[in-house]
């Protein structure tokens, strides 16, 4: 209905092109719209609707309806710069208008104070590289508090005594408890600590027009078909295209930033759905194609001007990519949960936040949370004990037993930035289009798998309090596999050691900036997503005030 | 089409569990007699597999969720969403199938020497196959995992059986037919519940502050 209201030429110099719709992107097309100012939205995937957000596992995990297709964009993985990488999926994000949103399991507390002056707080850590950001959670808690009114989060306001200070309350209350909340709680609770009502960004009652969660079940990895779920598809995406001064133009797939002899960015050149090239001309970009395909882009970009990839004279560029550190421990209880109902997770606690490296020994901090994100079929292949039979009578009988009897604590911390953790170019795979695939060199920081090994262990005392009849936590790896993208164009004062400065603004390109998980310079403890979106809105007010007193133009 | 089967299981999903346990075989066999014979007035139309290679799937996929006091991978159709796997998302592992039985039936007389063929084993020698070709070391899998390049041929048939036995019945995939996967393992098939979702939740006092609990 909104859709279409307005097409620009490719040889119309609009204000803006916006590289991807995801979180940031969405926000950012929003409020540079509404602001007057005339924008494209370049999108790789498909403009999907609501109709298309079925629950079939099959065509949402092996089709890949919602996210990259590892085999038209295929990875390759590596530990170490000194081994050759191998093909091997390594990223997994949204590919549709909407972005990673539209699937996410839509967790949204906020960073804390802490995550933004880390590095000044406890000092340098050998072999990384741990920095302060130039922004402060002052500078960002107005943006928080607009992503929660504007895009929709219920949550309880200071619920967590651990929670950093806010200006107003959340927009809605909290979703209903579910069994793995009050589990969680209970055993959290005996334990002296302070479990809260997850935040997150569903809808617990109706408005501006969209559903309340209908608890369908089929959430996280899944798109939500009554617009509950605050994905930029179902919040800001549509205010944008009712300013009828916002283009949303899908299936065109950015390989190249074009700039001219002074050095300012000219144009985006992408491919169409049938792998016709076009350029879209523009006064100035912003990049929110996520923290692999943003680095990926300035890097296939490299010109004479930046023989080592667009605006990468800090040679940062893809650099000191994190993940959050991640892991699960699971617990069986007597009487069913029936927690397959619902949204994902329930109850958050925040007593881990800041740990005293005095006391346990390594760097970091996190969070947990009881949830429940299995679907049937992704439960059946990852939700039983290890020692269950993989087939025949008792791998039926413990599905049979166990699928409503189950919940999870997710544990999620911190990542140190290691600047050899990197996505760069392969210098031999392609993609589908001939562009080199995405290659993925990381190893865990020692004390990232230390924290994740600390916070099961105490997940475990949760569901034993809790009275769980069995429980235990899956294996603890080296990661080679990651949805959180972050770091990767970190944001900084100098331009020697970051890419681009506390506006968002690359150092070297004046008129080009980037706003994704790639902006964060530390990983926070889990659950970015909220961080991305107050980093774009607030994006949006410094990059238009730049706009308005003509500092685009070099 | 499966009315009378349909009615049975329904039947059978509110009675309790001593009798399922000794009335379910003769319930089993009247519903598959009902089910043959619907089957037979409109004969089931494969697009991969000859029905002589389905008859063998199918009695494999019966050993990796058999039927027992509850129906299996044989009344969840999963041979249907299998041969509409192949025929559509999974086009590319055609040749893993076609390897793979030809080992298996391999395996079938070089174990089992003048049993012709899987269908005609005994179960206990029918696992005892399977066990066989079985990659134990198969990690702990999961839907965004990265795959082999060479898929193992078990493996492969356990995803696909496990994911014909679960897969939404509403889907166009053909199978969960009746939705009796989800009813075997607790999964109610509405598409929006209310809470609260169970007695766990009923009993919740509701939300405080740590520190401002009643007095018991």
């Amino acid at each position: 209905m909104l859709r279409g209201l307005v097409k620009y030429k490719t040889s119309d110099e609009v204000d803006f092109v916006i590289i991807g719709s995801g979180a940031a992107g969405g926000v950012l097309a929003k409020e540079l719209s509404t602001n007057g100012f005339r924008v494209v939205v370049l999108e790789q995937g498909p403009y999907l609707t609501e109709a298309d957000f079925v629950h079939d596992e099959v065509k949402v995990f092996k089709e890949n309806l919602l996210t990259n297709h590892p085999e038209l964009q295929p990875n390759t993985f590596r530990k170490t710069s000194d081994e050759k990488a191998v093909a091997q999926r390594a990223v997994t994000y949204g590919r549709c208008v909407g972005g990673s949103s539209v699937h996410f399991t839509a967790n949204y507390w906020r960073f804390h104070e802490i995550d933004f002056v880390e590095r000044s707080k406890v000092g340098a850590i050998a072999g990384t590289g741990l920095a302060d950001w130039p922004i402060t959670y002052a500078d960002l808690e107005p943006y928080y508090t607009k992503v929660e009114w504007e895009v929709g989060v219920s949550g309880l306001a200071y619920a967590s005594p651990f929670d950093p200070p806010r200006a107003k309350p959340y927009p809605m209350p909290p979703l209903p408890v579910k069994s793995c909340g009050v589990l969680f709680e209970r055993g959290a609770r005996k334990l002296g600590w302070h479990p809260f009502p997850a935040p997150l960004a569903i809808l617990s009652q109706p408005r501006a027009g969209r559903s309340a969660c209908i608890n369908c079940g089929f959430c996280y990895a899944f798109g939500c078909e009554v617009g509950a779920k605050s994905s930029s598809l179902a919040s800001v995406i549509p205010l944008a295209e009712r300013t009828g001064r916002c283009e949303i133009r899908p299936n065109s797939y950015v390989h190249r930033i074009e700039l001219d002899s002074a050095g300012r960015a000219t144009g985006a050149v992408y491919f169409d759905e049938q792998k016709n090239t076009h350029v879209q001309k523009a006064k100035a970009f912003v990049v929110c194609a996520n923290g692999a395909e943003t680095p990926r882009l300035l890097l296939l970009s490299a010109n004479k001007q930046f023989p080592n990839g667009l605006a990468n004279s800090s040679g940062l560029v893809g650099k000191y990519l994190m993940f959050n550190s991640n892991a699960r421990s699971v617990g069986l209880f007597e009487r069913p949960l029936n927690d397959y109902k619902g949204f994902a997770a329930s109850r958050v606690l925040h007593d881990f936040y800041e740990l005293d490296p005095q006391k346990v020994g390594f760097y970091g901090g996190g969070a947990l949370d009881g949830r429940f994100d299995f679907t049937p079929y992704f439960f059946a292949l990852t939700g039983l004990p290890k020692e269950t039979p993989r087939w025949g009578k008792n791998f039926k009988a413990a599905l049979s037993h166990n699928f409503t009897r189950t919940m999870q604590i997710h544990c999620t911390g911190t990542s140190l930035p290691v600047e050899a953790n990197s996505f760069s170019l392969d210098p031999e795979l392609k993609d589908a289009w001939g562009l080199p695939a995405l290659r993925m060199t990381y190893k865990d920081h020692p004390d990232d798998l230390k924290l994740v090994t600390w916070l099961t262990k105490h997940a475990l005392e949760i569901l034993d309090a809790a009275g769980a009849v069995n429980r235990w936590s899956r294996p603890i790896n080296e990661q080679q596999f990651a949805v959180h993208l972050l770091g990767t164009c970190r944001m900084g004062n100098d331009p020697k050691t970051s890419v681009i400065n506390a506006d968002h603004r690359t150092h070297d390109v004046k008129n080009l900036f980037l706003c994704d998980g790639s902006s964060l310079v530390t990983s926070g403890r889990g659950q970015p997503t909220m961080t991305i979106q107050a980093l774009a809105y607030r994006a949006a007010d410094r990059i238009t005030a730049l706009a308005r007193r003509g500092d685009l133009r070099s | 089409m499966h009315s009378r089967r349909r009615f049975l299981l329904n039947s059978v999903n509110s009675l309790s569990a001593t009798w399922v346990a000794t009335q379910w075989p003769a319930a089993l066999a009247a519903a598959q007699h009902a089910h043959n014979a619907a089957q037979s007035a409109t004969p089931p139309k494969f697009e991969f597999f000859t029905p002589e290679l389905a008859a063998e799937v199918e009695a494999m996929v019966a050993r990796i969720i058999p039927t027992d006091e509850t129906p299996g991978a044989r009344e969840a159709g999963v041979v249907y969403f299998i041969d509409r796997a192949l025929a559509t998302f999974a086009s590319d592992v055609r040749n893993v199938y076609v390897g793979g039985m030809a080992e298996v039936q391999a395996k079938v007389r070089e174990m089992f020497p003048g049993v012709e063929k899987f269908s005609r084993a005994t179960v206990e020698q029918q696992d005892e196959v399977l066990g066989s070709v079985e990659d134990k070391a198969a990690p702990i899998d999961r839907p965004f995992a990265a795959r082999p390049l060479v898929p193992n041929f078990f493996e492969t048939l356990r995803e696909h059986t496990i994911a014909g036995f679960l897969i939404d019945p509403d889907s166009d995939r053909s199978g969960n037919r009746d939705g009796v996967g989800w009813r075997v393992i607790g999964r109610e098939r509405e598409h929006a519940f209310q809470p609260p979702f169970s007695d766990y939740v009923k009993d919740y006092p509701g939300w405080r502050p740590v520190g401002t609990e009643p007095e018991k």
